[in-house]
């Protein structure tokens, strides 16, 4: 075959990737076509990469084997790590993303500079912005995932912040701006990749806790986005096409976090700059709470016919998913209906409860999300909360007042009985006092989630014999 | 405007929508194994890393073209990897025997 040849045979295989990668997405619509979207994902892939290496422009190829191996090598323990731990490995992969497409525009940068086009500079300037910046904030991300004790969980804000933030993405803006009229300027170059890095790390650590799930959704998108200008750069539509892909569904998946969060649309765009001081609500009387011990919950449990279990991240911390399923299969065990009401910002990353309660075992089609739950409440007996707060707080529906009010939560209090399992009375994340507490008909289950389920268990069996 | 630009822009239009109308059916159960997915599917910069790496026009577009070539693929080996336990995990309750 003649080079010509080659080059459209190779061309035509990125054809075929592109048609593989938007079937893997469209089967990636229900858990029951999902595998064969992977599988296709993954061929297209893998002819993708190795049609690219009969290109005629890759005049050396052991190195880049031996950096596949590396890849490789790195990539199967992160794909091995455990479930809890899948939103800190997924904003890795972010930074990773974002680290190749920023490095490839570096590169293509250098080669050409500074003979370089406005038009060009311009493409290659905004990528290397996004890229970097993706890297170090998805650095952070998973950093805060993960819990790393030189970097702080919370929030950190401070006065100005954001025009302090906003001046950083300014500059680098101002200097793609002067590297475009003069590209003799190539000393400029770096300082504009240290501005960007720089403020990847100032666009997340304002944000924290409960803001997690939008933060990685946000910088998925961003590091699609970077994908999808590198193929500009280099006139690469497969780029183009995996790049838009993977940027829309992060960028659809920030929107819905921040619905889920009652937050507005220019939030998303550019993270959610110190949005997270709530002021905690003044004027704490004390009211009582009514609490029950594991056996009392036992008995209430085995009395009903309907129960609606809603987790949030408390559940993943206490590692009491595997408990719960116990319980969900005794509870079955007794003919009772048990579902599970699942919030859309409930843990870590969209989608994470899900994931954690499949891994123990419990069947899909149990797991229904918020909007699906909310109209079975009413006829529901018990529903358990288990880690969750915020997204339970009836507030949302009622007190204008509230710092949440309006974003859409689980009606957990239009059910007969409210139980909660809690570690004490402190506030949820937001710092916002839940009048779910003390209504009439809520019992508080304090303690440990694990610990107190895993006593019901017992007792739930204990009085079957 | 270069040409070239023109028909990217028009290929980012078009594959941008398609995206958001197929994300957007994407069921909330699988939003995890979603992201992981797209991750791994944007790894296929690789290719481009190949290519800058494999051309060798300087050394270091050569060095930092390698990196990226090991970046990227680690992203599409770990995300395939993940997305592919993860979804072996959800089960319906009639498969399901105890």
């Amino acid at each position: 075959m003649s080079t010509d040849q080659i080059l459209q045979l190779i061309d035509f295989t990125y054809i075929a990737a592109a048609i593989g990668f938007i079937l893997s997405l469209k089967w990636l619509s229900s858990p029951v076509t999902a595998m064969r979207g992977v599988l296709i994902g993954e061929v297209a892939s893998a002819l993708a990469v190795l049609a690219t290496l009969f290109d005629a422009r890759v005049t050396e190829h052991k190195w880049i084997i031996i950096a596949l191996l590396i890849g490789a090598g790195i990539g199967v323990p992160l794909g091995m790590v455990k479930m809890t731990a899948v939103p800190q490995r997924t904003a890795l992969s972010h930074a990773f993303g974002a680290l190749s497409a920023a490095l490839v525009g570096i590169s293509e940068y250098y080669v050409g500079a500074p003979n370089i086009s406005k038009f060009e500079m311009g493409e290659i300037g905004l990528e290397v912005v996004i890229g970097s910046l993706t890297v170090t904030g998805s650095l952070i991300a998973a950093g805060k995932l993960q819990e790393l004790k030189w970097i702080p969980q919370r929030p950190i804000t401070y006065k100005g912040q954001n025009y302090v933030s906003l001046s950083v993405l300014a500059a680098a803006v101002l200097l793609i701006v002067e590297l475009v009229f003069h590209p003799e300027k190539t000393f400029l170059f770096p300082i504009m990749v240290g501005v960007a890095l720089v403020f990847g790390v100032m666009l997340v650590t304002p944000i924290g806790g409960a803001d997690m799930p939008t933060v990685i959704s946000l910088l998925n998108s961003y590091a699609g986005f970077s994908a999808s200008l590198l193929g500009f750069v280099l006139q690469s539509k497969l780029l183009v096409v995996a790049g838009a892909l993977d940027g829309a569904s992060g960028f659809i998946l920030s929107v819905i976090m921040c619905k889920a969060m009652n937050r507005s649309f220019t939030n998303v765009l550019f993270g959610a700059f110190g949005q997270v001081q709530a002021a905690a609500a003044g004027a704490k009387e004390e009211r009582v709470v009514k609490s029950a011990s594991p056996e009392d919950a036992a008995s209430i449990l085995s009395a009903a016919n309907r129960v609606v279990i809603v987790p949030g991240y408390g559940m993943a911390v206490a590692q009491a998913q595997h408990k719960v399923r116990e319980l969900c299969d005794a509870l079955i065990k007794k003919g009772i209906d048990v579902k599970f009401g699942i919030h859309p910002v409930a843990g870590r990353m969209p989608g994470h409860m899900n994931v954690l309660l499949a891994e123990a075992d419990i069947p899909y089609d149990r797991l229904l999300e918020m909007d699906a739950i909310n109209g079975d409440l009413p006829q529901t007996d018990v529903a358990l909360v288990i880690g969750a707060n915020d997204v339970t707080n009836p507030a949302a529906r009622t007190d204008q007042g509230s710092p949440i009010y309006g974003m859409p939560i689980i009606d957990v209090d239009k059910a007969r009985t409210v139980m909660v399992i809690k570690r004490s009375m402190a506030a949820g994340f937001a710092g916002i006092d839940n009048p779910l507490y003390y209504l009439d008909h809520t019992l508080m289950l304090f303690g440990d989630a694990k610990k107190f389920v895993s006593e019901i268990v017992q007792h739930l069996a204990g009085s079957q014999s | 405007m270069p040409a070239d630009f023109i028909s990217s822009l028009f290929v980012f239009i078009l594959a941008a929508f398609l995206g958001l109308e197929l994300i957007k059916r994407v069921s909330p159960l699988l939003h995890t194994p979603l992201m992981s997915l797209t991750n791994a599917l944007d790894a296929i910069v690789v290719v481009a890393a190949i290519i800058i790496a494999g051309e060798r026009k300087t050394n270091m577009a050569e060095t930092l073209g390698l990196v990226a070539v090991a970046a990227s693929f680690s992203n599409m080996v770990g995300g395939f990897i993940i997305t592919d336990r993860m979804l072996s995990m959800f089960k319906t309750g009639k498969a399901k025997k105890p």
